[in-house]
């Protein structure tokens, strides 16, 4: 809270607390994009008690979802395909978006750099469908030639190609605007252009990075189209799961178990915050 | 940040290397989405010492065009009797010869003579039904025996039906309904079908797969769909019925068949041979509700499963139709229909 | 003046002074440039492999003819381009022009348009409330807005449809407050992928804005109020301007993937109205058409790019360095 004071010919007027942060409504708005967020979790939750097979009609309190969820190994080798396979694909995207957006971000026009841009975005501009059917022809072609499957790598890479977009675009709103002089400071002082990224630039950047890494975390992880049609023996992500469920009969077993992921990963997030927050 | 990320990595990866395997090897199924018993996978785990992998596909286009792209890994799929026509003409199948295998007496007779795998050299029964459509009977208490319900419905049931989003099925009902034949490239039959399915369609609510789901909910009164699905919805809600239209009744078979790049040929090869076994088949049947094609697995099964309506067709109902897939003029013009009607 | 031109051209024994700052810049030009080519070299790479490759794979496709049970016979043919705009009629196999297909991007469109517009109105000031907590205080809210992504989208779709049906909650309690007297019928409407669309892509919206907030000198704002500005002047001349590399890439990121949305339109929109993405699926699955899905995709694609290479030409804020 600034205190403005404000003066008038000399005069000293009484100074009036004043945010010059706050806007009025937005605190409301961010609240009700946190509902409607938060909404659909709840309900989830909910009905992960629910007496009978429905996910849609209350009929009752029971705890037997839980235990039926546990037990499920399918279920939970989905939920570990998947999660393997974001977090290989959220971390090779960041670091490659993030030289990326190093190098088309804040310097003078060099040739290629469109082109490169293009590239880059690539994967936004398709179809997720379209991908899908060409990737799978893709590493069709490539087990014909090595003769063999290449297994949960093949969905791996195809998601870390389709996650450098969404990593990218945050990290170079982060980088554009950033202030050069920093750096360049730095350069004065004799850093190394190494040194120079890791004290002054990339702790500066960490909150696009962050941001970006979330977002290739959610691309992954919530990807149906693509991940179905290249997924092999025993490589079945939840999504798939969830879908094809639907067709026969989804049931609140499933919610049970999102809701124990969602636990797990409070509990992951928490974890990791604390240990991050003891190095001050 | 980075460190954690490895850490978890690290972490994932040994959980994801922890899975028991048995000695004599390993197959992979890949089929319909919850359409298999586990106690099934359990029992031939045990008998053969072989560790089982299951998969689920969404729809026989789906599994077309994983089997197409090649290299998939799995050993058997569960294709419908179409779909099986299509990878057989296209060479994707294995000759597994069923017909030379231990368990084969069982299958019963009208079932060896497909159209799509005469005397069964590459297929073996796995479950078979009907598509018609249920409904729910406190919504709409009058005669639902006829194809009338879908495409010229009665008051109350008018914008809540549901039906499937398969091209073939929606536009072969509605020429049953008209009295004309299948896989029709007539022009005058197939301009009197789109202009039924376009006069139909406001009635409609939605074109989807989820048949039980919204049944039991009530957001939809009828549902085209399969009988299975109709048998599980009645079991959640008693007041639903499934219908056998005068008109016709379309059916269906699903088959295990071996695909020629699997890469464990003899497993899946035992694993035909299982399917065959009353007791099996029973397991089969048990967890989806769907009848099976093998003799005396009636005596496995609970003495309500043979009689329930939607497996037990009524005597006055139309012997079901299996149609082989049209030809390519003719599914140009589906297409054609289709997409005017969905855009 | 005088000095520097005299200082320039004061001679040293590796050249004049001038000669030798050139011959620095250059150095430091190429050193620079194969720093840059580094940097950009894997993204180039992996996505070179595997989206270019496969995409060549598709518009070798699209001029090839459908096989009868899908795939395609490698014989070449532009009869999926003609699709898209003329149809054969039933009866006498003449060609007419058919809107069928345009009309199915328009609605396409016009869906992805009001999501990003809406998780626009909605994002910008969750992002901007985020921003302008104390810095503690950040990583919470972070926290507190990507957690329900943690949860599967599927799960969390067939939840919001739970709340919007008939009979769901919301409908519900308004009926129950007498605000209502019949239910709204939203389920299976286009309205209801509008909403779960807005949904599935807000994250996308919040985070790269809130990045790009994050960073927002807060001088320029109090200088701004001291000049007796108005709030909604600051939001309008200072904030937003600001900010606007955030709000570009949260709208590319919500528009585009929108546009080809597949899932999510088959799960709440009951299937009766086809958005792109479903069309081109469709092509390869049940209408067994590859060379029309194909061609379809790379109609969609070109729509994108030409959008996409306006902005990058003109779209990006001349400060004397410019951004590709």
């Amino acid at each position: 809270m600034a205190e403005l004071a404000v003066h008038s010919g000399g005069r000293r007027i009484a100074a009036r607390k004043f945010d010059l942060r706050r806007l009025h409504g937005f605190g409301t708005i961010a609240g009700a994009c946190l509902v409607i967020l938060y909404a659909p979790i709840l309900i989830l939750f909910a009905f992960s008690f629910n007496s009978s097979r429905s996910v849609n009609v209350w009929t009752g309190f029971s705890t037997e979802w839980y235990p039926k969820a546990l037990l499920n190994d399918k279920i939970w080798g989905a939920a570990l395909n998947s999660m393997q396979i974001a977090i290989f694909a959220t971390i090779c995207s960041t670091i490659i978006a993030t030289a990326a957006a190093l190098a088309t971000t804040r310097t003078k026009p060099w040739r290629g750099m469109i082109a490169s841009y293009m590239t880059i975005n690539l994967p936004l501009m398709v179809p997720e469908i379209v991908t899908a059917i060409a990737t799978l022809s893709f590493f069709g072609i490539i087990a014909g030639i090595l003769g063999t499957r290449l297994g949960i790598i093949q969905i791996m890479l195809a998601h870390t190609a389709f996650c450098i977009p969404f990593a990218y675009m945050p990290i170079r709103a982060r980088l554009e605007d950033m202030d050069l002089t920093l750096e360049q400071a730095a350069a004065d002082l004799y850093a190394t252009p190494w040194q120079t990224f890791r004290r002054v630039t990339l702790p500066l950047l960490m909150p696009g990075v962050i941001a970006g890494a979330t977002l290739a975390f959610v691309a992954s992880f919530d990807d149906f189209t693509i991940t179905s049609m290249l997924v092999g023996p025993g490589e079945t992500t939840l999504p798939i799961y969830v879908w094809t469920s639907i067709r026969r009969g989804i049931s609140p077993e499933i919610n049970a178990m999102s809701t124990i992921l969602l636990v797990i990963s409070i509990l992951l997030v928490s974890l990791s915050f604390l240990i991050g927050r003891k190095k001050y | 940040m980075l460190r954690h990320a490895l850490c978890m990595t690290a972490a994932a990866a040994l959980l994801f290397a922890s899975s028991a395997a048995y000695a004599d090897g390993e197959l992979h199924l890949y089929n319909w989405g919850d359409y298999t018993n586990p106690k099934l996978i359990e029992k031939f785990e045990q008998q053969y010492n072989v560790t089982v992998t299951l998969d689920d596909f969404d729809s026989n286009d789906t599994l077309l065009a994983k089997v197409r792209a090649g290299n998939t890994g799995y050993d058997v799929v569960f294709p419908s009797d179409y779909a099986v026509k299509i990878l057989l003409d296209e060479g994707f199948l294995a000759k597994t010869e069923p017909n030379k295998m231990e368990n084969f007496k069982n299958v019963d007779p009208p079932w060896v003579d497909v159209y799509w795998d005469p005397g069964r050299n590459y297929s073996v029964p796995w479950q078979w039904g009907t598509t018609n459509f249920a409904v729910d009977t406190a919504v709409y208490s009058g005669d639902i025996d006829t194809l009338a319900i879908l495409f010229d419905p009665p008051p109350e049931l008018d914008g809540k039906i549901n039906m499937q989003p398969e091209i073939v099925e929606v536009i072969h009902a509605g020429l049953r309904y008209l009295g004309k034949p299948l896989c029709n490239s007539n022009p005058e039959d197939l301009k009197a079908v789109n202009d039924l399915l376009v006069g139909a369609k406001p009635h409609w609510r939605t074109i989807e797969y989820a048949m039980i789901e919204t049944l039991v909910a009530g957001d939809v009164a009828a549902s085209h769909g399969w009988n299975g699905a109709a048998m599980r919805a009645r079991l959640q809600k008693p007041t639903i019925k499934y219908a056998y239209p005068k008109e016709g009744v379309a059916g269906w078979m699903d088959n295990a068949v071996v695909l020629a790049d699997a890469p464990n040929m003899e497993n899946a090869k035992l694993w035909q041979n299982f399917l065959m076994d009353p007791e099996n088949a029973a397991l089969i049947s048990d967890f989806a509700k769907y009848a099976n094609g093998i003799m005396g697995s009636e005596k496995f099964l609970p003495q309500e499963f043979a009689t329930a309506p939607e497996i037990m067709m009524p005597a006055n109902a139309p012997a079901p139709t299996f149609q082989p897939p049209c030809p390519q003029e003719v599914t140009e013009k589906y297409n054609q229909i289709w997409t005017n009607l969905l855009k | 003046m005088a000095e520097a031109v005299i200082a320039g051209s004061v001679p040293t024994p590796r050249g004049t002074v001038e000669q030798r700052v050139s011959a620095a810049q250059a150095a430091a030009e190429r050193v620079s440039r194969r720093t840059r080519w580094a940097l950009i070299a894997p993204a180039l790479i992996v996505i070179g492999i595997l989206g270019i490759a496969p995409l060549i794979i598709i518009l070798i496709y699209s001029f090839l003819k459908p096989g009868a049970y899908g795939g395609v016979i490698p014989e070449f043919s532009t009869n999926a381009y003609v699709q898209f705009l003329f149809e054969k009629d039933l009866f006498d196999e003449s060609y007419h022009f058919t809107t069928a297909h345009f009309q199915i991007y328009a609605r396409s469109l016009g869906l992805a348009a009001f999501t990003t517009i809406g998780s626009l109105i909605l994002g910008f000031p969750t992002a901007y409330f985020m921003a302008t907590r104390p810095a503690h205080q950040r990583n919470f809210w972070l926290f507190l807005i990507t957690l329900p992504f943690w949860s599967n989208l599927l799960i969390r779709t067939f939840a919001m449809f739970v709340l919007m049906r008939e009979e769901g909650i919301v409908n519900n309690s308004l009926l129950y407050l007498s605000i209502l007297e019949e239910p709204i019928r939203i389920m299976y409407t286009d309205t209801a992928i509008g909403i779960a669309l807005l949904y599935s892509f807000l994250p996308f919206m919040v985070l790269p804005i809130y990045a790009s907030l994050e960073k927002l000198d807060f001088r320029y704002v109090e200088a701004a109020y001291d000049l007796y500005a108005t709030r909604w002047h600051v939001l309008w001349r200072i904030i937003v301007p600001l900010s606007k590399p955030g709000i570009v890439a949260g709208c590319l990121l919500v528009f585009i993937p929108a546009l080809g949305a597949y899932v999510t339109p088959l799960l709440v929109g009951g299937g009766k109205s086809l958005m792109i993405g479903n069309l081109i699926a469709l092509q390869f699955a049940g209408s067994r058409n590859w060379p029309f899905g194909s061609a379809a995709s790379l109609i969609l694609m070109a729509l994108v790019m030409i959008a996409l290479y306006v902005y990058v030409r003109y779209g990006t804020r001349k400060s004397g360095f410019a951004h590709g």
